[in-house]
């Protein structure tokens, strides 16, 4: 039997809403912004999602490069997977993060951004090391290949519960004696300090309209879905815009079509269309997988699964309980920034977080991604599961898959266990319902 | 009464080792009413500042290849090292149950997130996770580093219900300056005469120092360096190589005794780095708590689990050691899903690499059971080098 294979498949439609649609214009903007960067002359400081100081970045004119981002552009485009193998092929353990893996393959094999052009080379690594061990590392193989400025910014660990006044001193004194100087050596910029002032102030507004927006998914149904979804939502915040009037601009507009979906009853925008029925409300932990995204979220929507909370939106800064960068305390406000981002909180904070998540959004349960790459997240998280089972009387559920890299993403096994996890909430239901009753 | 044999030492050692219920550790307890334990996890924690309390700081690294891990098991994934799943069942198991403290140091995300299990876990125990600095200006990290020294001290204070003094903390890191020179030492005359030290003595006499009172353990070490250099053994055609990677969870002995027996002298190594992570005396004048500080930040080891701030010296203290030593290899064995150390190894390698010193790497898990692989690496390493030094 012959098989023909079209050479280029052509891809279906994807729907994407207004939003999604200008928040790629934005993304891809940046990217050629860094891509010019050579052209341009503007300076490029590589620096994390979780402790990104955008606000200062900025008032040194330097360009923010994310090398997480990179890492879930390549995911997304189908290339990390090569990626990774390039990397371990150069000695890096198969064990280990595979942002770190893709990152290094990437460069490897040009550093060709998603928009088809190469990287820049960063002038300057801010290793602002919040909840991730790995950061550290990290950023030491990123030195050792661009022998480039390394600016340490250690946050201390949230162990207890709480932020000591000792942290935040130790923070501050970090960023007036090393990390200020250090960014006006590299940059040649002047720290104005009225200057990262007004970008916090822009910062707040955005954040403000970020929490409308993510608390939304607490009306029934839910008009957002707040992990596939909200991954498109944290995209400007977390990376290169947070502090910006651009920032501002999309999540004015994001709120307006959130409100509208609202107002009209409607659920949230999947890929195939708007999501007709919301039968399961679910509160996810953990990050997605990246290279099978898509299909991922289909698992989910065509069982009508919403996600009314996750703490991955959380982890490039927790905002839902109120904190807002604060002009009036410009270092103070990014050290304690730094310090609530999700993966820096204990795990009893974790534990407490997603047990009200699921109460406050009337969710059916918890599922758990379990990212096979990814310890900071990973470690702890079927004590995770038992707790926040044990407190809300929710079923919970676990899946693994992995970041970047394709090899741990296995479609039957996750479709199986979720629809267990389905069937589990049907009877919990059924259980409650005849409890009810009787 | 005559001098004890090495055979005596280490055997003593070993049921040391071997005791997953920390009988010496309950009998110190139980010898006087009041007295306190705090466990603590690799790579470091100021051991002076409990001592000084009077209380006994109890190393907790895992359960070895003797502990059959049932519940533990139940609270990891598979690609999650095993030192936290072992730890968890020493825990839920009861074998820890006379300890009134856990410390976590800042080590690794999966060692910082046990510290919050413990307390989910261990609501009744005193559960604290130790963060160090990992910047090293004086009024920087020094300072913050002080902070959290002094919230140890409070809170042991709160424990133990009596006041730590300056004097008693001075007292405290005499006794422990006095434990590191001992060791290192011993370390030193294992360079110098490896055929009469066997490392995995050594590694046993140097882990008797996690469950014994300070005093006891220098005094042990000094029998031993003193019986061992006594004894005549023969000097074999072994490769003389620098152990990397092994700081965190423990490789089973016989991984240790595998790597002898396959032709290699084990020279120096990264084991139990907290009985000798400061470098040189601590000085017992002045403030004891910013001393401490000052040690910590400008004369302690280099490890995958710190910081290095200047590219320049990124894994030199490696190349240190081989010369140092007169190693003529290094072998870099990890646990498995250990991010420092797998994360580190390929920088450490290229180091390497540039100094024209050859390496091998392998992982482990503290109970891996089957040593042949791992002979024959090794051997295969140390016929290298002999063969490929003679040419």
């Amino acid at each position: 039997m012959k098989i023909t294979i079209s050479p280029k498949a052509v891809a279906k439609d994807v729907l994407k809403d207004a939003s999604m649609k200008k928040q790629k214009e934005m993304m891809a903007e940046h990217f050629d912004r860094l891509a010019d960067a050579g052209h341009t002359g503007a300076k490029v400081a590589s620096t994390f999602v979780p402790g990104n100081l955008n606000e200062l970045i900025m008032c040194f004119d330097l360009v923010n490069n994310l090398p997480e981002v990179n890492a879930i552009q390549s995911g997304m485009r189908r290339q990390s997977g090569a990626y990774v193998m390039e990397a371990e092929k150069a000695g890096h353990s198969e064990d280990v993060c595979t942002y770190v893996k893709s990152d290094i393959g990437m460069m490897a094999k040009g550093n060709i951004g998603p928009n088809g052009r190469k990287l820049p080379s960063p002038d300057v690594l801010l290793l602002s090391y919040t909840g991730c061990f790995t950061f550290m590392k990290w950023f030491e193989l990123l030195r050792e290949q661009f022998k480039c400025e390394t600016i340490f910014l250690q946050t201390p660990y949230m162990a207890d519960g709480t932020v000591t006044p000792n942290m935040v001193a130790y923070m501050v004194k970090q960023l007036k004696e090393d990390v200020i100087p250090k960014l006006e050596r590299v940059s040649g910029v002047k720290f104005d300090i009225d200057r990262l002032r007004e970008y916090l102030k822009k910062s707040a507004q955005a954040e403000d309209d970020l929490v409308y927006i993510l608390q939304s998914a607490r009306n029934k149904p839910s008009p957002i879905d707040a992990y596939f979804g909200g991954i498109y939502y944290i995209g400007p915040i977390f990376g290169a815009f947070r502090g910006t009037d651009d920032a501002i601009d999309y999540y004015r507009f994001l709120r307006q079509e959130v409100d509208q979906r609202i107002a009209a009853g409607l659920g949230p925008v999947t890929p195939d269309g708007p999501m007709e029925k919301e039968k399961y409300r679910l509160v996810v932990e953990g990050p997605p997988n990246y290279t099978n995204f898509r299909q991922f979220w289909k698992m989910f929507y065509e069982e009508g699964a919403v996600v009314v909370a996750s703490s991955y939106t959380k982890v490039g800064g927790t905002y839902d309980f109120g904190f807002r960068h604060d002009p009036s305390r410009p270092l103070e406000t990014l050290a304690e920034y730094c310090l609530g981002v999700y993966t820096n909180r204990s795990l009893p904070m974790r534990i407490d977080m997603l047990a009200a998540y699921v109460e406050e959004y009337e969710a059916d349960g918890l599922l758990i991604n379990s990212i096979k790459s990814c310890n900071s997240f990973s470690a702890g998280q079927l004590l995770i599961m038992r707790e926040v089972e044990k407190r809300t009387g929710k079923p919970a559920a676990f899946i693994e898959t992995d970041l970047v890299d394709p090899r741990y993403f296995s479609a039957a096994n996750v479709k199986n266990r979720l629809e267990s996890y389905f069937q589990m909430v049907e009877q919990k239901r059924g259980g409650a319902a005849k409890g009810v009753a009787a | 009464m005559s001098a004890p044999s090495t055979g005596d030492i280490v055997a003593r050692c070993q049921d040391l080792y071997e005791d997953l219920d920390f009988t010496a550790a309950r009998q110190w307890k139980e010898a006087k009413k009041g007295r306190k334990v705090i466990g603590f996890m690799p790579v470091y924690i100021p051991r002076e500042i409990i001592h000084a309390a009077g209380m006994l700081p109890l190393g907790i690294l895992g359960g070895g290849d003797q502990l059959e891990v049932i519940h533990g098991d139940a609270y990891y994934q598979s690609y999650i090292c095993r030192i936290p799943r072992s730890t968890i069942e020493l825990g839920v198991t009861g074998r820890l149950d006379f300890v009134d403290g856990m410390l976590f140091p800042s080590i690794c995300d999966v060692i910082r997130n046990l510290s919050g299990m413990w307390k989910v876990m261990f609501p009744r125990v005193y559960s604290r996770y130790f963060d160090v600095p990992q910047t090293y200006e004086d009024e920087i990290g020094g300072t913050f580093y002080v902070g959290e020294m002094t919230e140890l001290r409070r809170d042991l204070e709160e424990i133990g219900g009596r006041k730590i003094t300056d004097k008693a903390l001075r007292g405290s890191i005499d006794v422990y300056n006095k434990n590191r020179r001992l060791i290192r030492r011993l370390y030193e005359a294992r360079a110098q005469r490896p055929w009469q030290m066997p490392a995995w003595e050594v590694y046993l006499v140097v882990r008797a120092g996690m469950v014994l009172p300070v005093e006891a353990h220098s005094e042990i070490i000094e029998q031993y360096i003193a019986a061992a250099l006594a004894e005549d053994k023969p000097v074999r055609d072994n490769s003389r190589v620098v152990l990397s990677g092994l700081f965190c969870e423990q490789p089973p002995l016989n991984l240790i005794k595998s790597l002898e027996l396959s032709g290699c002298y084990v020279v120096d190594d990264d084991l139990l780095l907290v009985t000798r992570w400061l470098i040189g005396d601590v000085p017992l004048d002045g403030d004891p708590i910013y001393n401490l500080a000052q040690a910590f930040l400008h004369h302690s080891e280099s490890t995958a689990a710190k910081y290095e701030p200047d590219q320049e010296e990124k894994g030199r203290y490696l190349v240190r050691a081989v010369k140092r030593t007169g190693a003529e290899g290094v072998i870099f064995t990890s646990p498995s899903f250990c991010d420092p150390a797998l994360l580190d190894r390929p920088m450490l390698q290229s180091v390497l690499k540039s100094a024209g010193i050859p390496f091998i790497a392998f992982k482990y898990a503290e109970n891996s059971g089957q040593m042949q692989p791992i002979r024959e690496q090794a051997g295969t390493f140390a016929d290298s080098i002999k063969l490929w030094s003679a040419a």
